[in-house]
């Protein structure tokens, strides 16, 4: 067990540097930003000054060298905009993105476990029928377009909450501004999981040791809940901790339409900018998170089934 | 002239029964198809947006990238100031939506087929060298996998697009080449299985080159997963496109896409103008609803014990 989590983790250290040397490579593609930042009566010797203040003039491989060595340490340079340590202004924003996340992320645990468990085991009735139609419409509906009907008839025409912002910091303010963009994050994969978990169940319910509970004795409930769940929820785990990642990226999306003022929107408005060390450590600290919940997803598989081992 | 005829005539009946077999096969595609209601309702959506797509100039007389000013915001037809010359009604420009909303099936569906055939053929090509020779090419592919699994899609593409700039060829490019990995993974996995079967062993012992073995005996056992894999694809991917475009990221603003048509929509929630974003936005969800259920049918029918 030790020498598996050791294992993994190294191999996410190296998925982490592969993540911030692609992206170092892309952006450096770009061009340098200097030319961007420099005003318009810069001379070339101007810029020439900057290129060499900001150490752009550099092979790409130094400057990464560079980078590396900082974020090691926790520096991960400055802002080329805001003149603020890139670490700090990720870490701002951070706290709105992992509870913009993790709303969605139970909204759609809570919905879709209970949801998917009662299609399957009602399977083919009218509440199957609609809750699996509900599910295939919820997968097919782009994010942006659900917030932009969600602010329209919530906001707009019910006025039932605001449609964009964080609020005063009061819980019942907080959860009212969190609600719209929590939903409209988290309908994607409810719909996914729900069409999972009654899949999973299905399969489940047509094993011999379920026939086996049933002729004992036990009641239903006993049944689906002692000893089909369980094994039905494996699958499930997997797609939940990738979920989580999906969700960690539909965030950028949903940030923009809600104006949600967390890391999505800081690197989108970043790109565009050309505000490199930004990017490239918004996107490697975002990686971090992304590994390892999946590291603990992995872990996790353990407690629910005993039956895997790590080698 | 003789000699002919009798190689047909010995020819035939195991011709006749290899087409029967064949006909068979298809006949089975078809009635399966005909059985599932919801599939042929996707069948139909799809190709409602094809001819669309590609008739669009026949049937529409609006000019969708150039609109009438003074008309600009009409409602739809149904609705009070609405007028039939704009059934949809008009966007803030004064163009008809209906217009656009034809002519954004264009893009979706170009940059769908285009991109999946580009993901798919380096996904299926990346994924077979790792299952076939496994080792350090399975560890160097599967890693590389990893990694861009590890950065969300849709950041990925906005960075690249940042270094390629605007424009159809280079989103088809983008979405193409982030959308590998699955296919990678998943023919990854089925070679590995596959290349343990005896008739691999059989191949190899008769002289087969790994290449003959690879593209010709292995090939054809996973295009059945490939095929669902890719028909989930092209929807995904036309949300992904969507969202690049209403993101501002896509093809230039003045072509009609239906992200960039929602986009352009959002200036008007407060102020009511709902017919601005609404038609293109059903106009995705409705094409991605199609793809996805004619996905499952294909699922249903080539490959059931297929999880995507």
């Amino acid at each position: 067990m030790g020498r598996y989590v050791a294992r993994r983790l190294a191999q996410s250290i190296i998925v982490v540097i592969g993540v911030s040397l692609l992206v170092f490579i892309i952006l450096y593609q770009t061009g340098d930003p200097v030319a961007l930042m420099a005003s318009q009566e810069a001379t070339q010797e101007d810029i020439e000054r900057m290129r060499e203040n900001l150490g752009f003039n550099r092979p790409w491989y130094v400057q990464y060298l560079d980078f590396a060595s900082g974020a090691v340490r926790g520096d991960f340079g400055t802002s080329l905009r805001q003149q603020q340590p890139v670490f700090e202004l990720i870490m701002d924003r951070v706290p709105a993105t992992m509870r913009l996340a993790l709303a969605a992320f139970i909204l759609s645990i809570a919905i879709s476990i209970p949801v998917g468990i009662i299609s399957a085991t009602k399977r083919n009735s009218i509440w199957d029928n609609l809750v699996m139609g509900g599910a295939l419409l919820g997968q097919s509906l782009p994010v942006f377009f659900l917030g932009v009907v969600m602010i329209w008839i919530f906001a707009g025409q019910l006025k039932w909450f605001p449609s964009f912002g964080q609020g005063d910091g009061s819980p019942v303010s907080m959860l009212k501004h969190l609600a719209l963009p929590a939903f409209t994050l988290a309908t994607f994969s409810l719909a996914r999981s729900a069409r999972l978990v009654r899949s999973s169940m299905l399969e489940v319910l047509g094993h011999d040791y379920v026939r086996t509970a049933r002729a004992k004795g036990l009641t239903e409930r006993m049944v689906l809940y002692r000893h089909a769940l369980k094994n039905a929820l494996i699958p499930v785990v997997t797609i939940f901790g990738l979920e989580f990642g999906t969700l960690l990226g539909g965030a950028v999306i949903t940030e923009t339409v809600f104006a949600w003022p967390g890391v999505g929107r800081l690197v989108v408005l970043a790109i565009q900018q050309r505000d490199f060390p930004v990017v490239v450590g918004a996107v490697t600290i975002l990686a971090m998170l992304f590994v390892l919940i999946n590291l603990a997803v992995d872990l996790l598989y353990g407690v629910i089934d005993p039956r895997v081992r790590y080698s | 002239m003789a000699q002919e005829t009798t190689v047909a005539a010995e020819r035939s009946p195991l011709a006749a029964f290899e087409q029967r077999a064949m006909r068979r096969k298809k006949s089975r595609f078809w009635l399966s198809l005909r059985r599932n209601k919801l599939a042929m309702f996707g069948m139909f959506i799809l190709v409602m947006v094809t001819v669309a797509a590609l008739f669009a100039p026949f049937l529409t007389s609006h000019n969708p990238e150039i609109g009438v000013l003074r008309d600009s915001k009409t409602p739809p037809f149904w609705a009070d100031g609405g007028s039939s010359t704009y059934p949809l009604g008009t966007d803030a420009l004064g163009r008809d939506i209906l217009t656009r909303v034809i002519y954004g099936a264009r893009i979706s569906l170009v940059v769908g087929i285009a991109a999946v055939l580009i993901g798919g053929s380096i996904g299926v090509l990346l994924g077979m060298f790792a299952g076939y020779y496994g080792g350090k090419t399975d560890d160097i592919i599967m890693r590389v996998a990893d990694i861009q699994l590890a950065i969300p899609f849709i950041l990925l593409a906005i960075a690249i697009l940042a270094v390629l700039g605007q424009g159809l060829d280079k989103i088809i490019l983008t979405l193409g080449v982030s959308g590998w990995v699955t296919y990678g993974r998943v023919v990854r996995g089925q070679m590995l299985s596959w290349r343990e079967k005896e008739f691999v062993e059989a191949a190899r012992s008769i002289g087969a080159r790994n290449a003959s073995i690879m593209f010709k005996h292995l090939l054809p056992n996973i295009v059945a997963s490939i095929i669902v894999i890719a028909s989930f694809a092209v929807a995904s991917t036309i949300l992904a496109e969507a969202s690049l475009s209403f993101l501002g990221l896509g093809v230039p603003p003045t072509t009609p896409t239906w992200g960039g048509m929602v986009a352009a929509g959002r200036d008007y929630i407060i102020t009511g103008q709902w017919w601005i974003y609404t038609f293109p936005g059903l106009a995705i969800m409705v094409t991605v609803l199609g793809i996805n259920v004619v996905g499952d049918w294909l699922r249903d029918f080539l490959d059931p014990r297929l999880r995507i």
